[in-house]
């Protein structure tokens, strides 16, 4: 065997040597590994982490728009202190992610937990409930708009035509009921995601598990926090972060349906950073509105991480 | 003679469970339990509600998109819960006077356009991370995660810079190379649980024989993982189509603004809104999305169930 292939080597004297180094290379994992990586990891650096690098630079220059900018320290942040824009802004922002996490969990899990019930046209029933999540939000929130106009909002003319009051309800141009909207139309938006991968969490769950439970004369509440609960924490926390992190986060739905007003009353930090940035051109400005997020993000991840950990612990595997 | 009688007894027994069985399978537990009356009062009145609050909004779409201007805004002689006077005026309005048909040809090619990158991008990371393990294989993997956790309501200020600094401001190439940023860590990380359910057997065969890894992967894993490039994909095609905040910021010329962008801005132009125009503007934008999802319903369900998984 050795014979051959030495004679087979003698024939071609340097292919040999450039093809096994090209062998050793190309059958090198870390190097094809480096090659499959290549476009996501493109993509990632140059669109996602040098923006994100570069945005929280730009947070600590006094950037315009047309104009570079120079380093001021933390100038901006503690411009935006006191300034009472920005404080309405994080707590709206805050009102406005608790409000909302809070009513499209507890709804998404009941809409889950009826889905979960024998029910006739099941799929249907589950196709149409996604609908509000797949269309998109600019739209849907267009038709809220609609819905909510100060003039011909058609829940208006019903409470009226009905009797229970006697002039229109301005929505959109009250300060706490502008908010209130806001979070109704953002719960009516998340409630599909939720009520969805909950449901496909329920789904895992053993029924024998019920049946234990329901022959030792368990309540239907008991079975609901000693059972559902309990079996769905770890997908619960994913879903909850996802859902905190883009309620948080939320932009488009109030740029259509109030832009921030009325008077502040429903600016969130993304908007204001929108019209301080972009709308202002106070790049340095808004960057750092921007910035300003991302600690409230990280102790929303947190938060839902160890609450993932708890749960492994729990299940002993956590070595 | 008590025999045949016996058999039929059981026969009819049998068919009877069978029938019972059948009426409540797997999956349903013991709802056969409960009575009527709790049913209706448990199940079907809030179902019935939470239904009706979460499908009001298109009824009111759709029937503001067909109604004519008069009736828009008197509802004492109208009553406003149907279409007493259809008229497709603001569809005419809307696809013949104005650039409606463009905007929707600027989404839909934006959008197929993101989605086909950002899925080649994810099935090469996706097969990378999952199959050649390489050195930082799960380090790669987290930090994909976590690029799925930035939002681009943090990003839209830097990226603008960014975006005219490449030159590619008010250019459809400015959202075509920024959404992937978005999708290309959802799909990668639902493609990595598509492909650790391929068995490596398949692969090691084809080592064996010789294949690189590209022709394992175009060849092999690629069409054992179809169920799971749709479910990226379609859910890629949503999301782009759902994109604001980019197009609001990067897109200057009407010419070049997505759907959801232009009936926001340039259907509100003026204190006198349009809402007949509007409405139909956004039940048309709506459909394409809708008509893809009803086709394709139980993968968007399994890309969102895949989307929480670890």
């Amino acid at each position: 065997m050795s014979l051959i292939m030495n004679a087979q080597v003698a024939t071609k004297p340097e292919t040999p040597v450039r093809r096994s180094r090209w062998m050793a290379l190309s059958g090198n994992r870390n190097w094809q590994a480096i090659w499959f990586m290549l476009p996501a990891v493109a993509f990632l650096i140059l669109f996602l982490a040098y923006p994100l690098a570069y945005g929280v630079w730009l947070s600590f220059t006094d950037t315009r728009m047309g104009s570079p900018g120079e380093f001021i320290g933390l100038g901006n942040y503690i411009w935006l202190m006191d300034d009472p824009v920005f404080i309405i802004a994080v707590m709206n922002t805050l009102i406005f992610t608790a409000g909302a996490s809070i009513f499209k969990f507890v709804i998404g899990f009941y809409l889950a937990i009826l889905l979960n019930k024998r029910l006739p046209f099941k799929a249907l029933i589950r196709a149409v409930v996604l609908l509000p999540w797949i269309v998109p939000t600019a739209l849907s929130a267009i038709a809220f708009w609609w819905i909510l106009d100060s003039q011909f909002s058609v829940i208006s003319w019903s409470l009226k035509s009905i009797g229970l009051i006697d002039h229109n309800i301005n929505f959109l141009g009250d300060r706490d009921l502008a908010r209130a909207s806001v979070i109704f139309a953002n719960v009516w938006r998340g409630i599909p995601f939720i009520a969805i991968t909950l449901l496909a969490g329920l789904q895992t769950v053993p029924v024998s598990l019920y049946e234990a439970a329901t022959i030792d004369g368990a309540s239907s509440w008991q079975m609901f926090r000693r059972i559902t609960y309990p079996m769905l924490t770890p997908i619960i926390a994913v879903v909850m972060t996802f859902s905190v992190l883009f309620t948080f986060t939320e932009f488009q739905l109030i740029w259509v349906l109030t832009r921030g007003g009325p008077a502040n009353a429903t600016d969130l930090m993304a908007t204001l950073s929108y019209q301080r940035a972009i709308l202002g051109g106070q790049l340095g400005e808004g960057s750092a509105i921007a910035v300003a997020m991302i600690p409230f993000l990280l102790g929303a991840i947190m938060i839902s991480w160890f609450g993932l950990q708890r749960q492994k612990w729990q299940q002993g595997n956590d070595q | 003679m008590s025999n045949p009688t016996e058999a039929t007894m059981t026969d009819t027994s049998a068919a009877r469970l069978g029938r019972k069985i059948k009426s409540t399978p797997e999956g349903e537990g013991m709802d056969y339990l409960e009575t009527l009356p709790k049913r209706v009062v448990y199940l079907y009145v809030p179902l019935t509600i939470i239904l009706f609050v979460l499908l009001f909004p298109f009824y009111w779409m759709t029937l503001t998109s067909f109604k004519s201007t008069a009736e828009l805004t008197d509802f004492n002689t109208f009553n406003p819960f149907w279409v007493w006077q259809p008229t497709l005026q603001h569809l005419k309005d809307l696809l013949f006077g104005s650039h409606y048909p463009r905007w929707l040809l600027n989404t839909m090619m934006v959008s197929v356009t993101a989605t086909a990158l950002s899925l080649a991008a994810s099935v090469l990371a996706a097969y990378a991370i999952t199959r050649i393990r390489f050195r930082g294989a799960r380090f790669v993997g987290v930090m994909i995660f976590f690029a799925y956790l930035v939002p681009p309501s943090v990003l839209f200020i830097p990226l603008a810079v960014v975006v005219s600094t490449y030159g590619l401001f008010d250019s459809p190439l400015a959202l075509i190379l920024t959404y992937p940023t978005i999708l290309i860590p959802f799909s990668t990380w639902l493609l990595i649980g598509y492909f650790k359910t391929i068995p490596y057997e398949l692969e090691e065969c084809a080592l064996m024989d010789g294949a690189s890894r590209l022709q394992i992967l175009l060849k092999i894993i690629l069409p054992l993982a179809v169920p799971g490039l749709i479910s990226a994909g379609i859910f890629c095609f949503t999301l782009c189509w759902n994109e604001f905040i980019y197009a609001l910021v990067f897109i200057q010329s009407e010419a070049n603004k997505t759907v959801p962008i232009a009936i926001v801005t340039v259907f509100t132009d003026g204190d006198n809104y349009r809402w007949g125009a509007l409405m139909s503007g956004a039940l048309v934008g709506s459909l394409p999305i809708c008509i893809l999802y009803s086709f394709f319903v139980n993968h968007y369900v399994s890309s969102l169930a895949g989307a929480v998984k670890e």
